[in-house]
């Protein structure tokens, strides 16, 4: 088609390219590299490339292949390791050794593999965009086939058998139907119609659950400064939420993470299944130091895959850690590209990409009617805010399209209080929508302990203005009470430990028990002190060492320990 | 390989070369002054008629007459074999201290590739490096890159080359009690540090005949700024050569990463691009993440590469985007402290804002002691309540402490003076560091020792617990009965 004319970091100039499209994908170079079209002027096109482009010269050639940057969509997907553009990182292992290098072409998707197509759909049926015409089973997730964009009509053949995934499946209104189709990344999958959020989306952190819950569907952003534990938490979503796929995309970070990724997941088990939690997962790779172009287009690969999934009436959660270095990928090619900077160098559309982004999460009734169905992609981002500031510009961004924001602050990692999330700071917006179902399936008073927990710890950030200046002895015993139950709700409640067996997880009823636990304490306590028990007294209760124990205690104890916690409270407060 | 006398335009570092019809984008080239003198640069930007080269070295003399320009026809590539270990370079990786030429074994591309995440493993062996407030609380283990975030005039020279006199692998995950040590090879690079700084490294390699097992790179401050872009990528290709295909457990010790970033900047902007942050360039992040993530070590492969990054805080701000940008590639940081420093503490680690992000899979059971995780969480946690007392003291005065509070503030105070405090040539197994941790944990009431298991406690720490605490801690296993008792 055309040819380079010139070359200076990931981005190039191609002249010659009359006809090509924006965000065409092309190759280029005698390597064959793979870029995407960012700019056109005349016959002149700008293009970001997906690989290194040391050793690219000034009229080597350019070619178009008529497409968007697509990602593969079928079985074989789940359980995959893929770099930002969707390459297969195990079978470009194969292929090329342990070192990544370029103009590598694997598909996506296995090609050779076959699989077992159950048709749901039958001849004669007619069918649309999002109709499902099947369904193959890929480890424990039933994997559905759907109408492809584009077709619609009679299904005039479909059969039953094992088939690889770009054989035809059937034939609809004369064409023939593959179990693979392919998706634009930068566009969002079609649905029907968004719905309200409903169920919280159930992470087994405490302070998450109980705090600052999220939805499914929902949006959330995790920022904090390096070392205060954003990857940790985004893996620990990973591991334990209630979802049924996760997207991991690695955007931008380190290669040992991934790797620690890659080997605990396949290890660990799902605790609603019990199947190797590497089985629900999908994971994006782009480290750091892969081309920063691929990163760029990371973000967009995970939430289509997610979409995809979506689309089969599953809920999926995205964790995308970190969008900070998707905005850099972003700025570093805006540069490149001499575009007229916006604030901090970041380019004018910033706001909007992240925007979009996170636009793209949600609960919809899925197009299809066979069956009707509804699901949802929940994306939590990570954002990585330069020393620590949310006034730049990708956390307010973020911050404005995002409705929960766990903040993490690394005074509380310093002490390592995980997860440091700090809850002065942090917020959900979801407390309302959610509201009925927490009352419902949880407990009645379940928001109630929550408010009084978080009025007290309102409270203790005040008394600890006044400690500051004149010390704890000064404060009168109701108010040094606050103190010792605030203490317990941050040390017994709020700290869990990722890496403890049993705490690592904890469920909702465990949640509300330890709460109501180190409340009905202190309100016992309060109580015994307005009729002028010593706090000294209160102190000796040991009851308290009981209720710190609650969180190594196994689900299936935990009721019983903590009623009898209640007891020996009752018992320690009557005398 | 064509030569061109054609250049139009130097500016700073950059010669523009008119003419050039298809140079390849970070092709080597040969730049030859009007009086003979030839020095290396590469391609930055190409297009049809033009390339722009950066020249590593002075460009003092150079004019848009007589000199001439050769482009190689290749990317820089550099000559690796092992006869490299025990030899001196300078900052582009020619030999320096009057031995012969390397023979090239393979000659490898300076930029490196980046090892697919597939490959690599999950790094877990545990580095001793003999120093406790690394082993105990930040431990390091292989192909873990870990930095040293510094300010002007702290020790960190010191430290670095503690660690690498020290540091040994113990071989836990080898299986065989027997040989049980492994020891590194370090790679030492130096960008624009002073001779004096340099000259006290070789004297510590050669002191303790680890010049041998060592391979230096060093661009002093008086060398060409440019050179320092390119002086760590050639110390990553020597430790890649000597890890991935000789089997070597590699130490790169690369000073100071401010300079490194200093010269990026310095060539940004005469390459007049739009500046981000106090003047460093948008991609100052992919830059250094293309230096430190080449840590690491691989499926079936041997050797690894581990990374002891040092950087200089400007000002000892930690928010300052060089360390800003490099904690967040870097698996965590060692942080030093002025304030410790000032009171004579060596190492002046500050360990609260120091973090090892591997640790957790370095320690335990199989690799350290299973009660290594417990101690230093509950070190940590002590230590940090004791700071803050410390602040409270200031204002209301030591009496105004309750009995308990005190305990702290005395334990913060031995923490400093005992377990972070220690000499420049004291070894520390982690067993030692673990049982000093212990040690000074006995001075803090069992009930507030929150984070470690109580069989733990019993297995380590009860031998430092005098007699009286163990009533003490009777009487509370008395009480409690009663209160199950009272339960019933």
């Amino acid at each position: 088609m055309g040819s380079i004319t010139k070359v200076s970091g990931p981005v190039i100039r191609a002249g010659g390219m009359r006809g090509v499209q924006i965000n065409e994908l092309v190759r280029v170079g005698d390597m064959l590299l793979l870029g995407e079209v960012i700019s056109v002027k005349n016959d002149e096109a700008s293009i970001q490339v997906y690989e290194e482009t040391s050793g690219l010269r000034p009229g080597e050639p350019v070619d178009g292949t008529g497409a968007p940057l697509s990602v593969e969509l079928g079985p074989g997907l789940l359980s995959g390791i893929f770099d930002g553009i969707q390459r297969p990182l195990d079978a470009v292992r194969e292929k090329s050794g342990d070192f990544i290098v370029r103009g590598v072409t694997v598909p996506s998707l296995n090609r050779s593999k076959k699989w077992k197509f159950v048709p749901k759909a039958k001849v004669g049926d007619t069918v649309s965009q999002g109709d499902i015409l099947g369904t193959v089973a890929e480890f424990n997730i039933e994997h559905k086939i759907m109408v492809p964009k584009g077709i619609s009509g009679k299904i005039t053949e479909i059969t039953a058998g094992n088939y690889t995934i770009t054989q035809a499946i059937a034939k609809i209104g004369g064409k023939d139907v593959t179990m693979m189709q392919k998706w634009p990344v930068r566009l969002p999958r079609e649905i029907k119609e968004k719905k309200h959020f409903e169920p919280p989306l159930i992470t087994g952190k405490r302070i998450m659950d109980t705090f600052f819950p999220i939805a499914k569907g929902g949006a959330g952003a995790i920022p904090g400064p390096f070392g205060s534990g954003k990857t940790v938490n985004q893996t620990d979503l990973a591991k334990y939420s209630d979802a049924d796929i996760i997207v991991y995309v690695g955007c931008g970070e380190r290669g040992n993470e991934m790797a620690e990724v890659l080997e605990n997941f396949p290890k660990l088990m799902d605790p609603k299944t019990q199947k190797p939690l590497m089985q629900r997962t999908v994971l994006i790779a782009n480290t750091s130091n892969m081309p920063v172009a691929a990163r760029e287009a990371s973000i967009y690969t995970g939430i289509t895959i997610a979409e995809y999934f979506r689309d089969m009436g599953l809920d999926v959660a995205v964790m995308a850690d970190s969008t900070s270095r998707w905005a850099e990928a972003m700025r570093e090619i805006s540069g490149r590209m001499e575009e007229m900077p916006g604030e901090e160098g970041y380019p004018a559309y910033l706001g909007r990409r992240l925007a979009e982004f996170y636009e793209r999460a949600g609960r919809a009734v899925c197009l299809g009617d066979k069956p009707k169905r509804s699901g949802s992609v929940t994306v939590v981002g990570a954002v990585s805010p330069p020393g620590g500031d949310l006034s730049e510009p990708v956390s307010q961004n973020t911050l404005r399209v995002t409705k929960v924001f766990w903040a993490l602050d690394s005074a509380l990692s310093r002490r390592r209080h995980y997860p440091a999330i700090n809850w002065l700071k942090s917020y959900s917006l979801y407390g309302g929508e959610l509201r009925e179902w927490f009352e419902t399936n949880v407990s009645e008073d379940f928001l109630e302990h929550r408010n009084q927990a978080m009025a007290l710890l309102q409270k203790e950030a005040e008394l600890q203005n006044i400690v500051q200046l004149i010390g704890p002895d000064a404060l009168p015993d109701k108010e040094r009470l606050v103190l010792e139950a605030t203490k317990m709700i941050r040390e017994d409640f709020l700290q869990q430990n990722s890496y403890d067996e049993i705490d690592a997880y904890c469920t909702l009823r465990k949640q509300y028990v330890m709460l109501r636990t180190i409340l009905h304490f202190y309100d016992k306590a309060s109580a015994a002190i307005a009729v002028d028990m010593p706090l000294s007294k209160v102190l000796e209760a040991p009851v308290r060492g009981d209720i710190a124990s609650l969180k190594r205690t196994p689900e299936k104890e935990v009721e019983a320990k903590a009623e009898a916690a209640i007891k020996s409270i009752d018992k320690w407060f009557a005398n | 390989m064509k030569e061109f006398q054609t250049v139009r335009e130097v500016f700073g570092p950059i010669v523009f070369v008119e003419g050039v019809e298809n140079a390849a984008y970070n092709e080597l080239v040969q730049i030859i002054f009007p009086n003979g003198e030839k020095r290396n640069g590469q391609v930055l930007e190409t297009s049809k008629g033009m390339a722009a080269v950066q020249v590593f070295g002075n460009t003092t003399g150079l004019d848009t007459k007589l000199t001439r320009v050769r482009f190689s026809g290749d990317i820089l590539r550099m000559p690796v074999s092992d006869e490299m270990l025990g030899r001196v370079f300078n900052g582009s990786g020619e030999p320096i201290d009057k031995g012969p030429a390397i023979i090239a074994e393979e000659k490898l591309e300076i930029t490196g590739s980046s090892i697919n995440p597939v490959a690599r493993a999950e790094p877990h062996d545990f580095i001793q490096t003999g120093i406790s407030t690394i082993d105990a609380l930040n431990t390091l283990v292989r192909g873990q890159k870990l930095p040293i975030f510094s300010g002007n005039g702290l020790p960190h020279n010191e430290m670095a080359a503690q660690i690498a006199r020290q540091a040994t692998v113990r071989g836990a995950s080898h299986g065989k009690g027997g040989e049980d040590k492994e020891d590194f090879v370090v790679v030492f690079a130096a960008m624009g540090i002073t001779f004096a700084e340099a000259a006290f490294f070789m004297q510590d390699f050669e002191k303790t005949g680890a010049l041998e097992r060592a391979v230096l790179f060093l661009n002093l401050a008086n060398d060409p700024s440019i050179e320092r872009i390119i002086t760590p990528r050639l110390a990553l290709t020597t430790a890649e050569y000597l890890a991935y295909e000789r089997d070597m457990q590699v130490l790169v010790i690369l000073t100071d990463m401010t300079n490194y970033a200093d010269a990026l900047r310095e060539l940004s902007s005469a390459r007049q691009e739009v500046p981000g942050r106090r003047g460093y360039p948008g991609y100052l992040y992919t830059d250094l993440a293309s230096i430190y993530e080449r840590a690491g070590s691989i499926h079936g492969r041997k050797g690894t590469v581990t990374q002891l990054p040092i950087l200089s805080m400007p000002d000892d701000d930690i928010t300052h985007p060089i360390p800003d940008l490099t904690g967040y590639i870097t698996e965590g940081q060692i942080v030093l402290s002025r304030e410790l420093h000032r009171k004579n503490q060596y190492p002046p680690v500050d360990v609260l804002p120091s973090l090892s992000r591997l640790m957790n899979l370095g320690i335990g059971a199989a690799r350290t002691r299973e009660d290594h995780a417990g101690v230093s969480s509950q070190l940590y946690a002590s230590y940090a309540e004791g700071r803050d007392l410390r602040s409270l003291v200031a204002v209301v005065g030591e009496e105004a402490l309750s009995e308990r509070d005190k305990k702290f503030l005395s334990f913060s105070n031995a923490f400093e003076s005992k377990f972070v405090q220690q000499g420049k040539y004291e070894n520390r197994t982690i067993e030692q560091s673990l049982d000093l941790g212990w040690e000074l944990l006995a001075d803090i009431p069992e009930g507030e020792l929150k984070r470690v298991k109580p069989e733990h406690l019993e297995a380590y720490g009860r031998k430092f617990r005098s007699v009286e605490k163990k009533e003490e801690h009777g009487h509370h296993k008395h009480e409690e009965k009663k209160a199950e008792a009272a339960k019933a």
